[in-house]
């Protein structure tokens, strides 16, 4: 954390394993998580913060109309098919908004990138398909038009490499968020993360596929 | 856990990590009465671990910051690169990172559990090559306590009969579990290339333990040993292959110190902890002998004095260096046990240097479950000690390769950067590059030996105190050009593993190995600062880490080590521990100390 983020949480009573976010108030001079709920030994600081019962100490800085352009950008960059639903579903867009919200350097490196990318978005838009156009209500192929210029950092055309690097960027966090779920790591076909009675060596397919028989 | 310091102990131990939760079972287990002072807080991997939570349950998806540099689920408290409150500097010029915990069982509660033995060579180095130091002791005099430390926390892995690469006698490693996919293309290409590639070691069950021998075997003639070590390997439930053992084991299948060596040291009912006792010095009476330790009580920030017949400093290398040096009196001037001047010299970490590789034929993989004993199952030790004495290598000492990649459970960072297979892939064609792309990754990392040299040492920084009004460290590092030439040999070995899997190298591979290298500390092998020897003139303690000055002080973690071999120093530090523990038992019932 760059900044001295002064946050100091409400205590949270449930200890639900879910993730709660909570408003700040203005005391402390350290990230302050919440008193532990469900590990009574951790101090709730942002050091030893309570594994089992999460919590985010910091506000949302999206506004919903950024999340709403976000949450389009999102199921483009990842749509539902017949395998797993698209990135928003499964709160891409929100993930994005915990992301740069966060008191770090590179989340804050982020955010700009982000809102100004999404400003951008709506200015190109309405450049190419006039006045007033705003890129979640474009068409499809409209959509894929601008998506298509700056699909790539690498091969940005001239002009559009700001716009290439946050596509990129959103690209990137649509994936971590998507990828972490278990839907994503259904759809993935990671099949771990489950107790085992014993450990055996790969199936004969995976050896097949490697050309290991 | 907190237990007011109320009698005399013969013994007052200061941390419970590796090494100070291996002398306070030893100890406790032989009838000596003990305190544990550890400056962390109480901590219980039984209540506290989150064993199954997806990064989606974590904050930011379980991505490292800088209050847990190591993911949101890591087992780390108060700690990482920074202790709030308690700073460390880098001479200028110098560059030297420093993990620490403020926990109960100190880092053997996130370590990556590989447990490998020094070998033959490794005790004599200076003989070998005329470089660094021997030890005052060998690979035989040591053999017994790695036997013991074995068969106590549990080690899978298997004999192999490889030079310099200890085998472990019959009944003592568990069973190997059976190596993942991308671990055994990794073989494949190794025995192209003549690389040895075999079944690592790590401190992880794989079965039961078979408590009623082994308990026999450590113990002989000491039912009170046998029975609370026997009731707690009952305690410890075999790996179920899941979850990763960074986050630490509910189920106590891997090692960490407060559920294998704490819970039977304190079943003896030898054995008071206090926890958040950060100690600042040892006190010393007139004649020069220690009488204790001073240290802050963390809750009330008032200091308090815990006396005992012998002291054992086992706060970590440098905090051990730290503490010996705070300890400052009339007849220690410079700092206890320091009259040489060596207190804080000859720090030394692990070469580290990295490399990844993308497989084509690791993509689209059939799904298997692929979590194994969350370690990595095969590594690649040491091979080419013959080519080195023919002078063929432009570096002295050796390195092992660890092993990582496939389909392990997606993170964060598990699809980033992927627009450089992909040309920038979106939309439907994008998901399919990410389950295509997904576990055809892999990556090496080297873990070499450093050699001791002057430039590498702490010292009380006279401008800084922390938060406990206790001075800190400051470090100077330079690494040598064996360092150097060994992390470039390291990158040029992974590409030619990458390139022998069909694969393409991901990482940039630097010609020069100053590029190369980890910066000093990074790899968290930090040893040496109170280095042991035959020579009161030239070494800080003895080989049972026994003060040469002082004879009831001892320094058991890795602040002893006058080498670093490439074996990740943890299993070492606490076969030494024991054999000093042994001694100090020895001692304290002849009525020396
Ligand atoms: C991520 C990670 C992975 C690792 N992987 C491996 C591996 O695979 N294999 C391996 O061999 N090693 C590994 N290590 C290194 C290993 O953790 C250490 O070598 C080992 O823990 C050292 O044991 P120790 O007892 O000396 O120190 P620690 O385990 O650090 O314990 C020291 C304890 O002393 C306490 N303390 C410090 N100062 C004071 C004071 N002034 N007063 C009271 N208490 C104090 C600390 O709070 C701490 O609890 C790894 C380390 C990390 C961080
Ligand atoms: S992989 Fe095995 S040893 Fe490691 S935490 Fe999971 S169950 Fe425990």
């Amino acid at each position: 954390m760059d900044r001295r983020q002064a946050l100091k949480v409400m205590a949270i009573a449930a200890a639900v394993p879910s993730l709660t976010s909570c408003a700040p108030t203005d005391a402390g001079d350290d990230v302050v998580v919440a008193p532990a709920a469900a590990n009574p030994k951790a101090a709730g600081t942002a050091w030893d913060p309570d594994l089992l019962a999460p919590v985010i100490p910091w506000e949302r800085t999206l506004t919903s109309d950024e999340l709403e352009t976000l949450a389009t950008l999102c199921d483009i960059i990842i749509p539902a098919d017949e395998r797993s639903p698209g990135a928003s579903q499964l709160g891409a867009h929100d993930f994005i908004d915990e992301w740069v919200s966060a008191p770090y350097a590179r989340n804050e490196r982020d955010q700009v990138t982000v809102r100004g990318g999404l400003v951008w978005l709506d200015g190109e838009s309405a450049g190419r398909f006039g006045e007033g156009s705003r890129f979640r209500e474009l068409d499809a192929a409209q959509q894929r038009a601008i998506c298509d210029d700056i699909r790539s950092v690498a091969d940005a055309p001239s002009g559009l490499e700001a716009g290439a690097r946050f596509f990129d960027r959103v690209r990137d966090l649509t994936a971590a968020a998507f990828w972490t779920t278990r839907e994503g790591m259904q759809d993935l076909g990671y099949v771990g993360n489950v107790p085992l009675a014993r450990w055996d060596p790969p199936p004969p397919e995976v050896l097949r596929h490697l050309g290991l028989e | 856990m907190r237990r007011k310091a109320q009698q005399q102990y013969d013994v007052v131990i200061v941390g419970s990590g590796a090494a100070g939760g291996m002398c306070a079972y030893v100890l406790a287990c032989s009838g000596v009465r003990v305190l544990m002072l550890e400056a962390g807080r109480d901590y219980d991997p039984v209540t506290e671990t989150p064993m199954f939570q997806l990064p989606s349950d974590a904050p930011l998806r379980g991505v490292g910051t800088r209050e847990k540099p190591f993911g949101f689920y890591d087992a780390t408290v108060d700690g990482g690169w920074e202790v709030p409150g308690e700073p460390y500097s880098s001479a200028e010029g110098s560059e030297f990172r420093w993990w620490r915990a403020r926990m109960l069982g100190g880092r053997t509660n996130h370590w990556g559990r590989i447990s490998l033995r020094n070998g033959p060579y490794d005790f004599k180095p200076y003989s070998r090559d005329g470089l660094g130091f021997d030890w005052p002791m060998s690979y035989e005099d040591v053999a017994p306590y790695y036997d013991k430390t074995e068969a106590l926390i549990g080690v899978f892995g298997s004999n192999e009969g490889l030079e310099n690469t200890p085998d472990s006698p019959p009944g003592i490693l568990q069973e190997p579990p059976a190596p993942r996919a991308n671990e055994m293309l990794v073989r494949r290409a190794g025995d192209e290339l003549g690389i040895p590639v075999v079944p690592s070691h790590i401190a992880i069950l794989t079965r039961p333990q078979d408590a009623d021998r082994l308990s026999r075997f450590l113990w002989p003639g000491n039912p009170t040993a046998q029975r609370v070590t026997a009731e707690s390997m009952r305690s410890r439930a075999a790996c179920f292959y899941a979850t990763p053992c960074g986050r630490g084991c509910s189920i106590k299948a891997n090692f960490q110190s407060p559920t294998v060596v704490l819970p039977p040291a304190l079943a003896t009912g030898n054995l008071d902890i206090v926890t958040d006792a950060m100690v600042r010095e040892v006190t010393v009476d007139a004649s020069g002998r220690a009488t204790g330790v001073h240290y802050i009580d963390k809750r009330t920030r008032l200091e308090e004095h815990a006396g005992a017949r012998v002291v054992v400093v086992a706060a970590s290398a440098c905090e051990s260096a730290r503490i010996l040096l705070n300890s400052k009196s009339s007849i220690f001037p410079d700092g206890i046990a320091n009259g040489t001047g060596l207190v804080g010299k000859y720090l030394m970490d692990t070469v580290g240097a990295s490399v990844s590789g993308q497989i084509p034929a690791m993509e689209n993989m059939p799904p298997h479950n692929a979590d194994g004993a969350s370690a990595m199952h095969l590594y690649s030790p040491w091979w080419l000690y013959q080519e080195q004495a023919r002078g063929q290598l432009d570096f002295a000492r050796g390195y092992h390769i660890e092993l990582g990649g496939g389909r392990r459970m997606p993170g964060f960072g598990t699809f980033s950067g992927l627009e450089r297979y992909t040309g920038g892939s979106y939309g439907q064609q994008f998901k399919e590059d990410c389950r295509r792309y997904y576990g055809s990754f892999v990556n090496f990392a080297g873990r070499g030996e450093m050699i001791p040299n002057e430039d590498c040492y702490c010292e009380i920084d006279p401008d800084q105190v922390d938060q406990w009004g206790i001075p800190t460290l400051r470090f100077h590092w330079k690494w040598s050009e064996h360092e150097e030439n060994q992390a470039r040999h390291m990158q040029h070995t992974f590409a030619d593993i990458i390139e022998a899997m069909g694969g393409r190298v991901t990482s940039t591979i630097r010609e020069d190995g100053a590029d190369a290298i980890a910066p000093g500390g990074e790899i968290i092998h930090e040893v040496g600062g109170a280095i042991m020897g035959d020579d009161p003139r030239r070494s800080v303690l003895n080989q049972f880490c026994q003060s040469w000055e002082v004879d009831n002080l001892f320094v058991t973690d890795g602040a002893p080590f006058v080498s670093n071999a490439d074996k990740n120093p943890t299993l070492s530090i606490m076969a030494i521990a024991w054999r000093a523990s042994d001694y100090i038992v020895e001692q304290l019932n002849a009525g020396r100390l």
